[in-house]
């Protein structure tokens, strides 16, 4: 007796519950491979796993088992030259180890635990307990998504909408609603006939049957399926509330910007945006680059084309403030910005820069992150800046990055979560 | 049911004349299968095995994507599992190393339960479907049905239900209790799985339903019964005093999870059920872990004998003979010690040997296999075959019947690896003087017994600090490994008091270790 199974279209991931109590326990090994890769790698390939290793020690199952030294003898194949009594040097010189692979004795092997996460797992770990400051604030509709949602049944519709069921419900309960006074009235006519037969009444009985006769004709004429009782699926349109968020990106491109700082600055943005792009549908990139003027222009142009010449930072800020007039309402927009510089700038420039900034600027953003890249000392811009990130906590942050292994956890640092004030 | 002779003389393979007159049209000349195709494969390899006298629970053939397989091997082959993080550890490690090629899949999984349930993958050929069925359907099926180690400590019955009890049971206590609380309690009851089996006591089946109406009322009893044992109300002094003397356990218990599962006095009767649920599971595999080479070896010698008679009677074509020979070719293949791929001795190889060579000993027995072996030397191989399978474990079955002839084929030679010696000694290799010791040490090898330190739990301290002693007979002077502490913290969790661990050689102690450690205690 032999039952054949086709077992194929059964759900897969059997192992997901398994394999996330496993992701859970090592938790802390995983996250710090994590932020060890974003160190190394160019950010631009972010998006995809990582291997992570997890020292055996760490992940063993331990049993008892016999450890290494005393005697033991063990069997093996495949002799070519050996006669009894021969007398093998130990292979390393070590203690124990029986010639060849005792792997099943030993219980565990020794090589670490390597694996691999998926994209989503790694991006998972890579901004897990860090949130966007501010998010609540505007959660907008957009207008650009619908959805379709069921609203009950409507009398009328296309024929494609047809609900056969509920159309035959109806017309099943109009057809007993129209015939039951008369059906109550035939039962008793046949009661009356089968009275007027036994009594010998023939002309009770004439008039009886003909009544019948009628009503029957009556309910023949009821129609089966009538028009008021066609029911229609009916399926309303639902605006569907989208968030979206425009990021700009402000740097500074001037002579004194070198490609090194540059680099630094393109990985801090492309981990914001990766980290806006997880939490809005819909996300923008503006960049805006200066120096004694601001333009907008391209990503290619924004972190590889030099230029030379001193540095206005408040051009790129009164930019940044015609487009978000101009294309990026604060009513419909998330609107986050992050500036890199070097910190240089011209001198009387910085307080206007302050100025605008609380002015102007800050009031319509949710978030705005200041890095200044740099080996040197602060100059005028991080003092006003400073100033700013003191009144106006909520949507103002600087940080100072020097290398490149700073900027994750400048990151992460920035957009920690914090707890509810 | 045994084969009788006549069985056994009808199923000799016939000659090639004989075969050729009454050739058949073969099931397939494709390398596809269907599901209609795997049937008649299957009726036909069924016919073929009943003339062999293989008795067989019914076969469940399920047929599975690589991806559940995947999810198999991480279940360790079984169909319902209760979540715990090792499995995903497991899966985790089988799906990278699969993704990466750096190993193929297994062709099928077979299950000990009645239905036996054997998946087979989606991928394989026509050919493979026909080896998988040989070696699992009928191979398998009938060691798991005639095994006495699998008679004795399994019930196929009922594995499924209890497998869906301990699921059930577990996530509920996880619900109740935290996960993080039951996942604490399964990786100390993992640590000592391999003490949770009853090593010599005959267990008793029951069924699931029994066991659920059971474990209601177990865990009053024993909840019960605890209190009395660790009674701490004054008593009179009589008593106190015999029982002073009283040493308990009055005899050494083997079994660790049984031991805490009963006795262990601050863990909640759910615990108690979960160390339970583990020491069951432990005692399912326990017969599996002692016939690897038997099981293999038989399932592996009858596709070969099967596939071979689908050849011969013309039910399989000349390119699936082919394809079937390299597969077991492959299957069988025992490198030599000193090549890179070398990981052991292969279970497969060794088992398939030795079967093949009792067929041999009984068909066309030497003057040598008259000496080794003058019960079974020319009698009906059918019979040896099965009775071989009966009634032997790996450590039996090695010593019973590995013969020089063996041995000389796969060229097997013994060392002794001593800590006091600077150098290996080879101690015996496939020769006159050689073949028994070389026996004898392959076949320990296979002892569990040996394999694994003896440990078992020689007192509890009653009176004073409650401590529970664990004493570790050395065998050969082999210390224990180095997680020793970690499984003694995980005991020490359960146990809720002190435990010491003393290693004894020659009724003398050597080494003591304790958890939480003691001054001066440590080794």
């Amino acid at each position: 007796m032999t039952y054949i199974i086709d077992r194929r279209l059964n759900s897969k991931n059997k192992s997901a519950v398994n394999r996330q109590r496993f992701l859970e326990r090592y938790r802390a090994h995983i996250k710090r491979a994590v932020s060890d890769a974003v160190d190394k790698r160019s950010i631009t390939d972010m998006e995809r796993g990582e291997e992570v290793t997890i020292p055996a020690r760490d992940i063993s199952e331990p049993v008892f088992h016999h450890g290494s030294g005393g005697r033991r003898s063990a069997v093996h194949p495949g002799n070519k030259e050996f006669v009894q009594g021969d007398r093998i040097p130990r292979p390393g010189g070590s203690g124990g180890g029986g010639g060849g692979g005792e792997a099943s004795d030993s219980g565990e092997g020794v090589d670490d635990f390597v694996f691999q996460l998926s994209r989503d797992e790694f991006l998972d770990y890579l901004f897990d307990d860090l949130e966007l400051p501010n998010l609540t604030k505007r959660h907008l509709k957009g207008d650009a998504s619908f959805k379709y949602e069921r609203a009950g049944f409507a009398t009328d519709g296309v024929p494609a909408k047809l609900s056969v069921f509920r159309t035959l419900q109806q017309a099943k309960a109009r057809r007993i609603a129209l015939s039951g006074q008369s059906r109550r009235r035939m039962v008793e006519l046949e009661e009356g006939i089968a009275e007027a037969a036994g009594e010998g009444d023939e002309v009770t009985g004439m008039r009886l049957r003909s009544e019948l006769a009628r009503l029957e004709r009556r309910e023949r004429r009821i129609p089966f399926l009538d028009d008021t009782d066609l029911r229609y699926n009916l399926h309303v349109k639902k605006p569907v509330p989208t968030s979206q968020a425009v990021m700009f990106c402000l740097m500074d491109v001037s002579g004194s910007m070198d490609q090194a700082t540059k680099d630094i600055a393109k990985r801090f943005y492309l981990l914001l945006y990766m980290f806006l792009k997880r939490h809005y549908e819909r996300t923008e990139v503006v960049f805006i680059r200066h120096h004694t003027t601001a333009r907008e222009v391209d990503e290619h142009d924004f972190f590889y084309s030099r230029e030379t010449g001193g540095t206005v930072v408040s051009s790129a800020l009164k930019l940044m403030k015609e487009i978000v007039d101009e294309r990026y309402s604060p009513d419909t927009w998330n609107i986050y910005a992050a500036q890199a510089s070097d910190g240089d700038n011209w001198n009387d420039d910085s307080p206007i820069c302050g100025k605008f900034l609380s002015e102007q600027l800050l009031p319509l953003v949710q978030y705005f992150a200041y890095i200044e890249i740099t080996q040197r000392s602060h100059q005028a811009l991080w003092r006003e800046y400073e100033r700013l990130a003191g009144e106006h906590a909520d949507a103002f942050a600087m940080r100072h990055i020097t290398a490149p292994g700073d900027i994750f956890p400048v990151f992460h640092d920035l957009f920690q979560k914090r707890e509810a004030a | 049911m045994s084969p009788s002779l006549d069985v056994g003389a009808v199923s000799r393979p016939r000659s090639s004349s004989a075969a050729t007159t009454q050739r058949r049209t073969p099931i397939s000349t494709t390398s596809d299968w269907t599901f209609d195709l795997i049937r008649e494969l299957d009726h036909e390899i069924g016919l073929l095995a009943e003339e062999y006298g293989l008795d067989t629970y019914p076969n469940q053939i399920e047929i599975i994507r690589s991806d559940q397989m995947m999810d198999a091997y991480a279940s360790v082959g079984m169909p319902i599992g209760y979540h715990h993080w090792s499995y995903g550890k497991q899966f985790v490690s089988v799906e990278q190393q699969y993704q990466h090629g750096m190993m193929g899949l297994a062709y099928e999984i077979v299950i000990n339960s009645n239905p036996c349930i054997a998946y087979l993958m989606e991928e394989n050929t026509f050919t493979m479907q026909a080896l998988v069925i040989a070696h699992a359907c009928y191979g398998h099926n009938s060691f798991f049905k005639g095994n006495y180690l699998f008679r004795t400590w399994t019930d196929a019955g009922s594995i499924i239900d209890y497998l869906v009890f301990a699921r059930n049971y577990i996530a509920e206590c996880e619900q109740r209790h935290g996960v993080r609380e039951v996942e604490a309690l399964l990786d100390a009851c993992h640590a000592l799985m391999n003490y949770g089996v009853d090593r010599y006591k005959r267990p008793r089946p029951i069924s699931a339903e029994e066991e659920k109406r059971r474990q209601r009322e177990r865990a009053e009893w024993v909840q019960r019964n605890l209190n009395d044992l660790w009674r701490t109300l004054p008593e009179t002094m009589r008593r106190r005093e015999a029982d002073d003397e009283r040493v308990f356990p009055s005899e050494p218990q083997e079994n660790m999870l049984y031991f805490i599962e009963k006795h262990a006095p601050l863990l909640e009767p759910w615990q108690r059920e979960i160390v339970r649920i583990v020491r069951k599971m432990a005692q399912y595999f326990y017969p599996q872990r002692q016939t690897q080479v038997m099981n293999e070896g038989w399932a592996t010698f009858w596709h070969y004998t099967l596939m071979n008679r689908m050849y011969d009677e013309g039910l399989i074509t000349e390119g699936s003979i082919m394809e079937f020979l390299s597969s077991h070719t492959a299957v069988t293949f025992q490198p030599p010690y000193d090549h890179p791929g070398y990981r052991g001795i292969n279970p497969y190889a060794l088992g398939f040997a030795i079967f093949s060579d009792l067929k041999r000993i009984c068909e066309e027995p030497t003057d040598e296999d008259r000496e080794w072996f003058p019960d079974i030397a020319g009698g009906d191989w059918l019979e040896v075959v099965h009775d071989a399978m009966r009634n032997y474990k790996d450590e039996s079955f090695i010593q019973q019947f590995l013969s020089p002839k063996v041995m000389r084929d796969l060229r097997l030679f013994a060392i002794v690896d001593d800590d006091d010696d600077d150098a290996i000694e080879v101690n015996a290799i496939h020769d006159w003087s050689g073949y028994r010791r070389v026996r004898e040490q392959l076949a320990s090898q296979y002892n569990l017994g040996d394999r694994e330190p003896n440990i078992q739990i020689a007192r509890v301290d009653l009176r004073g600090d409650r401590s529970l002693t664990l004493r570790h007979a050395q065998h050969q002077r082999r210390p224990l490994g180095d997680t020793t502490d970690e499984v003694l913290r995980h005991l020490h969790s359960l146990w809720g008091f002190p435990v010491r661990l003393e290693s004894v050689r020659d009724g003398e102690v050597v080494a003591r270790r304790a958890c939480p450690p003691e001054s001066g205690g440590a080794d």
